[in-house]
Parts: C-alpha cells; sequence; structure tokens
C-alpha cells in the first residue's frame, strides 16, 4: 500500500471494495510516519493507541454496512497546538512538553465523528508564533522538497507531512499565514477558513480575534472535504459562526468561466522574483481559463504589518499569561516566592521569539500607550477589511501571492526578526480583514521550490475560492 | 533610541517575565526597529473610523446563548493531572509573602 498516494476519495473506494480495513491502513500509516520521520521532523509524537480505536470503530461500520462517515479512515496530522485528550500537547513550548490535555479540541473531534484516524501530532513554531518552524523547543522540521530548507510555519510540521506523505490530510492554525505560507513552502494546498467558519475551542490561543483552524492537504478535493467535516456553529465558541455549510465538492465543477478576478497592485508591484514570475504564469493560466482579470487597489497594504503586529502581540501578551507554572506548565525549581516563580518559569520556558511578542504586546497595552498603539491598530484594521470589502464589490475573489520568496535555508533569516515579520505581508491581511484565502500550488523554481498562489474570497464564500482553486489544479497551475 | 533599557525592564516586568541582561539588550534593539516601524499607522488618517474589536461580516443573528443545562466537570484529580506541585485536591505554590 502507498501510503504517499493516498487521497480522501481512494481511501473511501478501498475500503468500500474491501482492499484494506480501516486498521490495516492506520498501522501502516504510523509505520509509515514513524520510518519517515527522522527525514523531517513533522511529528513529535505518534498516537497508535487512539488511532487504532478510531480505525476500529470504522471497521465495525462498514462490517455492520453503516455510513462511516466523510473521511473514514483517512490518516490525519494534527498540530500540536490543537488539544487531544489523552494524546500530549506541547505548543511546540518546552513549557508544555507534559501536558496532557483532559479535553478534545472541537475540530478533532468533528473529524473523528466523521472517521478521520489521527495518527499523530505535528511540530510547529512555539505557541504558533514564526513563519519558518525554527522556534519550536522540539527542533526544526525540514522541508521534504530540500532537507536543508525550512518547510514554513507555523504549521511547518503539518505541512512538511501531507507533503512528504505521511498523512492525507491534517490540521493547522493560522493567524497571520501559519497554514498558507507552509503549504506554499511545501508544494501543497492550505486552507484559512472564514473566521467562525471552525470553531476554536481546543485551539490553544495566541490571538484570539485572528486565530483560525484550517485544513492541509494534497489536493483542493481532500482540503474540502476536511473544512465540511469540521466547520459549522458550535456551542462551546460563542464566535463559531451560524452559517450553512455548502457541499463543496458538488461544485468543483471546472467552470470558472467569466469569474472575475481581482489583482492587488500593492502585492504585485515590487514582485519581480522567480516567484511574482510563477504568479504571472498562473495568472495566464486563469486568463486562458476564463477568468477576467483585473487590477484593484487595496491601500491600506502598507499599514499592514503594523496593524497586525501591535493587534496579535497585544492580544498573545494576555493570552501566554496563563502559563505560570501553578497549573499545566513545567515550573522553575529555584524560586522562593510565588512572584518569583512566575517570572522565572516564564524567563526559562519561553523561547526567543514568544518572549519578544510577550514584551512588544506588553508594551503596547501598558498604560499611556494603549491608545496611540492599540486602538490606533484596531482602527487601521477597520480600513484594511474596508479594503476588502470594496475590492468584493468590483470582483468575486482575488488572486495574490503568497509569501515574497520559497523556502529559505534553515538559519537564514533567524537573527532579524523585522526581515521575518515583513515577510508576513501578503498573508496577514486576509486574517484581519477575517475572509477566507488559501494556498494552492502553483509551480516550482529553477531549484525546484515549490511557491504557493493565494486565493482570497468573500465571508463564507470558500466555495467559489475552491472551484477557482480546483480548475488551477486541474490546470496544471502554472505549469500549463 | 525609541525604548530605553529601563522600559525594558519595566515591561518585562508587567510581564512577569525574568531576562537576562543579554536578553534586556537584544529585546531593547528588536523592540525599537519594530515599534519604529510602528509607529508608521500614525501616518494614516482614522478620525471618524470606527476599532474593529472583532471580525464582522452580513449574517443572520447567531444564538450567543447556549441552554443552561447541567453537565459533569472535569473533576479535581483529572484537572489536577498536569500541575507541577498539587496535593488533597489543591495546587500548591510558593510562599505568596515572604515573611
Amino acid at each position: 500500500m502507498d501510503i504517499s498516494s493516498l487521497t480522501v476519495d481512494v481511501v473511501k473506494e478501498g475500503l468500500q471494495a474491501r482492499r484494506f480495513s480501516a486498521v490495516e491502513l492506520t498501522t501502516e500509516a504510523l509505520r509509515h510516519a514513524r520510518e519517515e520521520n527522522p527525514k523531517t521532523n513533522a511529528y513529535l509524537h505518534f498516537s497508535d493507541e487512539r488511532a487504532l480505536a478510531t480505525a476500529r470503530c470504522v471497521d465495525e461500520k462498514l462490517a455492520r454496512g453503516e455510513d462511516p462517515g466523510l473521511l473514514a479512515g483517512v490518516p490525519v496530522a494534527i498540530k500540536d497546538v490543537i488539544v487531544t485528550q489523552g494524546v500530549r500537547t506541547t505548543c511546540g513550548s518546552k513549557l508544555l512538553a507534559g501536558y496532557v490535555p483532559p479535553y478534545d479540541a472541537t475540530a478533532v473531534t468533528r473529524l473523528e465523528q466523521a472517521g478521520a484516524v489521527m495518527i499523530g501530532k505535528t511540530n510547529c513554531d512555539e505557541f504558533a508564533m514564526g513563519s519558518s518552524n525554527e522556534n519550536s523547543a522540539f527542533g526544526p522540521v525540514r522541508n521534504p522538497h530540500a532537507p536543508d530548507r525550512v518547510p514554513g510555519g507555523s504549521s511547518g510540521g503539518s505541512a512538511a507531512a501531507v507533503a512528504q506523505g505521511t498523512a492525507v490530510v491534517a490540521l493547522g492554525s493560522d493567524t497571520g499565514g501559519s497554514v498558507r505560507q507552509p503549504a506554499s513552502f511545501c508544494g501543497v494546498v492550505g486552507v484559512t477558513p472564514t473566521y467562525g467558519r471552525v470553531s476554536r475551542y481546543g485551539l490553544t490561543a495566541f490571538a484570539s480575534s485572528l486565530d483560525h483552524i484550517g485544513p492541509l492537504a494534497r489536493n483542493v478535493r481532500d482540503a474540502a472535504q476536511v473544512l465540511r467535516a469540521i466547520a459549522g456553529r458550535d456551542a462551546l465558541d460563542s464566535t463559531s459562526a451560524e452559517a450553512p455549510i455548502p457541499d463543496y465538492t458538488a461544485q468543483l465543477d471546472g467552470n470558472v468561466k467569466s469569474m472575475k478576478l481581482g489583482l492587488p497592485r500593492e502585492y504585485l508591484k515590487d514582485l519581480t522574483s522567480e516567484t511574482g514570475d510563477l504568479i504571472s504564469k498562473g495568472i495566464e493560466t486563469l486568463q486562458k481559463m476564463g477568468c477576467e482579470v483585473r487590477e484593484i487597489s487595496l491601500p491600506t497594504t502598507d499599514y499592514a504589518i503594523g496593524c497586525y503586529y501591535i493587534i496579535a502581540t497585544a492580544e498573545a501578551s494576555s493570552n501566554l499569561a496563563r502559563y505560570d507554572g501553578v497549573r499545566y506548565t513545567f515550573r522553575s525549581r529555584s524560586s522562593e516566592t510565588l512572584s518569583d516563580m512566575y517570572r522565572k518559569t516564564r524567563g526559562e520556558g519561553f523561547g526567543a521569539e514568544c518572549k519578544r511578542r510577550i514584551m512588544l504586546g506588553t508594551y503596547v497595552l501598558s498604560a499611556g500607550y494603549y491608545d496611540a498603539y492599540y486602538l490606533k491598530a484596531q482602527k487601521v484594521r477597520t480600513l484594511i477589511a474596508r479594503d476588502f470589502s470594496n475590492a468584493f464589490s468590483q470582483v468575486d475573489a482575488i488572486v495574490a501571492p503568497v509569501s515574497p520568496f520559497p523556502a529559505f535555508k534553515i538559519g537564514e533569516k533567524l537573527d532579524d526578526p523585522m526581515a521575518m515579520y515583513l515577510s508576513d505581508i501578503y498573508t496577514i491581511t486576509g486574517d484581519l480583514a477575517g475572509i477566507p484565502c488559501m494556498s494552492v500550488p502553483c509551480g516550482k523554481t529553477a531549484e525546484g521550490l515549490p511557491v504557493g498562489m493565494q486565493i482570497l474570497a468573500k465571508h463564507f464564500d470558500e466555495a467559489r475560492m475552491f472551484r477557482l482553486a480546483d480548475a488551477f489544479e486541474r490546470s496544471g497551475g502554472a505549469s500549463n | 533610541m525609541k525604548i530605553t533599557e529601563r522600559e525594558v525592564r519595566y515591561v518585562a516586568d508587567l510581564a512577569n517575565l525574568a531576562l537576562t541582561d543579554d536578553e534586556v539588550r537584544k529585546f531593547q534593539h528588536d523592540l525599537d526597529e519594530i515599534l519604529a516601524h510602528m509607529d508608521r499607522l500614525n501616518e494614516i488618517q482614522t478620525s471618524g473610523v470606527e476599532p474593529m474589536t472583532q471580525v464582522v461580516y452580513e449574517a443572520g443573528e447567531t444564538a450567543t446563548l447556549r441552554p443552561d443545562r447541567e453537565r459533569p466537570g472535569i473533576g479535581s484529580e483529572l484537572a489536577l493531572a498536569n500541575a507541577p506541585l498539587a496535593s488533597h485536591g489543591y495546587f500548591k505554590v510558593p510562599e505568596v509573602i515572604k515573611r
């Protein structure tokens, strides 16, 4: 059985035809993932017992002639910032190295209800803060396409697992591009759904007004099926939306004729690199498919980085206050008083990037600076969201790059946090506006490094975004 | 310098974060650079613009209240299972006030 070439539909068909059982598939998937893991360090731990229990349940349903679910038997990997009952969840942090959550995230519950089999938890930047996966306390992840390069971040392990072929699909989380950018670097599909489309219950909070759970997959159809399974209102997350969930796959008909696509001037003007050439070729492909392309303007783009890093770090500094050595983290041994224990636990436990963001967030929220930074940023966020709603009154979807460059070398950008932040420019805006966006493979550079094209759509219009991405994928992307 | 070493130490204190002297110097440099970039937001006119505190979209009314039904909690044993130090159903911490 070749695990690396499986898709959701192939698994479904194989189970129905009794070519393999879910337990056989799961056993093989776990063996394969373990064997391949030293090449990338994509997984932090495997969940054999739970995986086999879910697989047995699928097999029993099949034997009884019941519907085993939309994702029956599909091996999935879950980013280690999403909590899983009884399965260690570290958030890539030394602080939570031994944390075993007493409950499941809603997205995980829903995946298993749909028959999906969680085989393990994936490596990521500590508390999802980073764009390279180098901020994990458990070592960096290597890009399956080029082992000396990063897989992107922060969902680097999930993207690498899917690209490497050890999981059919994976869940990641996206606050400023953490699903789309690693998907782009690893040559897979990565989706950030509308804010509120997927419950955040059980997603370790980084910046609550920006956090999303989203799927990674080797094709658009699989990603759409995963989203269908995990989407929808959840009483345990009051920001989850009561919105109808269409059958996305029914709309993947390849017909994108006359679809109006906007190309944001501000995103493409400085993009003269190989990445820019590939995106331009991708846009030509879309035109050949019958899409109408026009230039649009998102005038507030220049201020998005400042806006994002104020809001994200402010929210993070509050959310990360809970890691204090009392309830579930490691505790510094050398403290004599309570306040000393908090300070030392956090000082010893957090990595450099988390500390930097806690410091920034605390500064912008501190007395005298709140209005100048946090409130100002929230107003600029309104303008950024307005840019998008204006654009969507003229076009059906927006096409853009995901990252200014492909996967870079491990260690190359570690000493320049500002440069790393600036590289998030094309992805943070979608999170700030809360609109659905995704990365779909758009060819490779001469060196063989994948490049992703970003598609952004209106709130809750994932169906149209998937239709365009699927049609693009079928046409061969930028290689056409 | 936009931010002084004293301010870095003050902010670290607010954040309950013990930093080494090297970290203080490093973060002073990093924060300075990042805050200078953030200050560019002042170039943009925002008077009369409402702050966006949450993602807003046009949608039907969401029932934000769930039915008030009793359900079992996770219990203190499980709640304490990840604690670095616990006993008799409580989290244990070092002395709060030094006598």
